[in-house]
């Protein structure tokens, strides 16, 4: 029992670690490669290729000032950022970081909770990151602060029914909502393809949503500069503000764990059982596929990000309304149509 | 008029279903960035390297010495004349006796300041000078976190001795020596 509990503690920190590790350095690799799309430099002075950027950032967010506005509520604008940067962190629970780690005859899951409702709980989750914005926009008691979260939540709100509808298709095909099954059914060899392949259209639809969900270009409307001043997050300052930038690229990690897992195979990488590698062996590599694929989903992020413009919002809410939803309801109808033709058929 | 052939005729026409699936556009934009993204940066690390400027470039001004060491300026004030920025501003004064060493002319510039605020560095004051004597250089005008600061004197301007001399060579070239000798076209343009 006290084994469990240290070797679950143990995760939950590496874990909570390598995300908020991971965050801060996606800052970096923003700036970064948004300066190599510019034919720029980008960050070079604090330390070496300026690799200590993130932390001078996040010394400088600390001791700047913090204003809470007299008129703001003052519970609230606490309150706000919190959840923002809590609902971030929890979706890391659910998602296998690897299969199981064997020392001394015991077998160690990497991931923290195999929960069988696993994609029912990342939505929950996602669906409370929402009262971040709005709570924090809302009680700034600020215009454009409320603007910035009443687009926020329409848009996030919106996003996530194609997002559902998305994934519904995916679990009728896997008959799972546990993540860890979702993974496994994609381990290689006899027709286990990577979902991807089988829901093309499901990826598709969910990775836009996912760039709506993450509030990154160019469905950034919350935060758009030219008209909302800085959106939801206008009177934040110090590291409340912090928090929010923050939990945007805590939310840009684990949404991109999620596309790995569900459409990429997750920790499975090909040929995994062909090689002849040890079980421990396979799963550090299958961590190290994992995060190979999550990062190259962050550095898409970026690259849409530094390539597109931002929508108009009635362009946004077409989208979302008009075009994502129809698209997945077909793709269910789809879905179901050849799933029952391969139960009558046998193919 | 069509000055270029870089304009585009705007065409209101309805998006075909091409175009309105929006991917194709946003691939070839992100085959563009992704270009961009392996190509040299433009960028110069400015305090480490430095562009370079072209030789005849026109930075902070000195005030030069003849062979022997004086003062070549004998405060005429030609240059505060040509100023179009009215930055320059001199007193002169008459040389006493055993003062041959320091100024070349009998009379010489007791004050001679040049407000770097005001400059506009663009040459005219080397231009009118009948003495060779003041001269822009390519150095940059450092900043100051005071006005005052940019009310140049004598002591920053006027350069110093042996090797702390001012190489002006590359903006006194043979033409601009030719030029000089007639000072009827640098005074009645």
């Amino acid at each position: 029992m006290i084994s469990f509990l240290i070797y679950k503690t143990i995760l939950v920190i590496v874990i909570f670690a390598v995300s908020l590790v991971v965050a801060m350095y996606s800052t970096y690799g923003e700036r970064k490669i948004a300066a190599f799309m510019q034919d720029r430099i980008g960050p070079n002075r604090a330390g070496p290729f300026g690799i200590l950027q993130p932390l001078a950032d996040g010394v400088k967010m600390f001791m700047k000032e913090e204003i809470i506005p007299d008129v703001s509520n003052k519970a609230l604008f606490i309150l706000g950022p919190s959840i923002a940067m809590l609902t971030a962190c929890m979706t890391g629970v659910v998602i296998p970081w690897g299969d199981a780690i064997t020392i001394g005859g015991e077998k160690y899951s990497l991931q923290i909770t195999d929960i069988n409702i696993g994609v029912l709980y990342m939505f929950g989750v996602l669906s409370i990151g929402v009262y971040g914005v709005m709570i924090g926009g809302w009680a700034s008691n600020n215009k454009f602060s409320l603007l910035g979260a009443i687009r926020a939540s329409s848009q996030m709100i919106s996003y996530e029914v194609a997002m559902g509808l998305s994934i519904i298709a995916l679990v009728m095909m896997t008959g799972t909502i546990s993540l860890k099954e979702i993974t496994e059914q994609q381990a290689g060899g006899n027709w286990n393809m990577w979902n991807v392949v089988y829901q093309p259209l499901g990826f598709l639809i969910f990775l836009i949503c996912a760039f709506a969900e993450t509030n990154r270009t160019p469905f950034d409307l919350p935060e758009c500069e030219t008209e909302l001043v800085g959106g939801y997050h206008t009177e934040y300052s110090s590291m409340k503000l912090g928090f929010y930038l923050f939990a945007e690229y805590i939310n840009m990690f684990i949404s991109s764990a999620v596309i790995a897992t569900l459409y990429f195979g997750g920790y499975n990488f090909p040929f995994m059982h062909d090689l002849g590698l040890s079980e421990n062996l396979i799963t550090i590599l299958g961590v190290v596929a994992l995060f190979a694929k999550i990062f190259f989903f962050i550095f898409l992020y970026m690259w849409v990000r530094w390539t597109v413009p931002r929508f108009r919002y009635d362009q946004l809410m077409n989208l979302g309304w008009k075009i994502l939803i129809p698209l997945s309801i077909g793709n269910i109808m789809l879905t179901g149509l050849i799933t029952l033709l391969r139960q009558k058929y046998y193919f | 008029m069509q000055l270029t052939n870089r304009s585009k005729v705007v065409s209101k026409k309805e998006m075909t279903f091409a175009e309105k699936l929006y991917f194709p556009a946003i691939l070839g934009g992100m085959g563009i960035t992704l270009k961009h993204f392996f190509k040299k940066p433009v960028t110069v690390s400015y305090p480490e390297v430095k562009r370079d400027i072209a030789g005849v470039f026109r930075g902070q001004h000195t005030l030069k010495r003849d062979e022997k060491g004086a003062e070549r300026c004998t405060a005429c004030g030609l240059c505060a004349v040509a100023c179009p920025a009215e930055a320059i501003t001199m007193t002169a004064a008459e040389r006493k006796k055993g003062e041959e060493n320091l100024y070349r002319e009998e009379k010489y510039a007791a004050v001679y300041e040049i407000n770097m605020l005001r400059c506009i560095f663009c040459g005219l004051c080397e231009e009118a000078c009948p003495k060779e004597a003041i001269f822009l250089t390519d150095r940059i005008v450092p900043s100051n976190f005071e006005r005052d600061g940019f009310i140049y004197g004598k002591d920053i301007l006027v350069e110093g001795m042996n090797e702390n001399r001012v190489d002006v060579t590359k903006r006194q070239t043979e033409e601009v020596n030719e030029f000089k000798k007639d000072k009827y076209y640098a005074h009645n343009k």
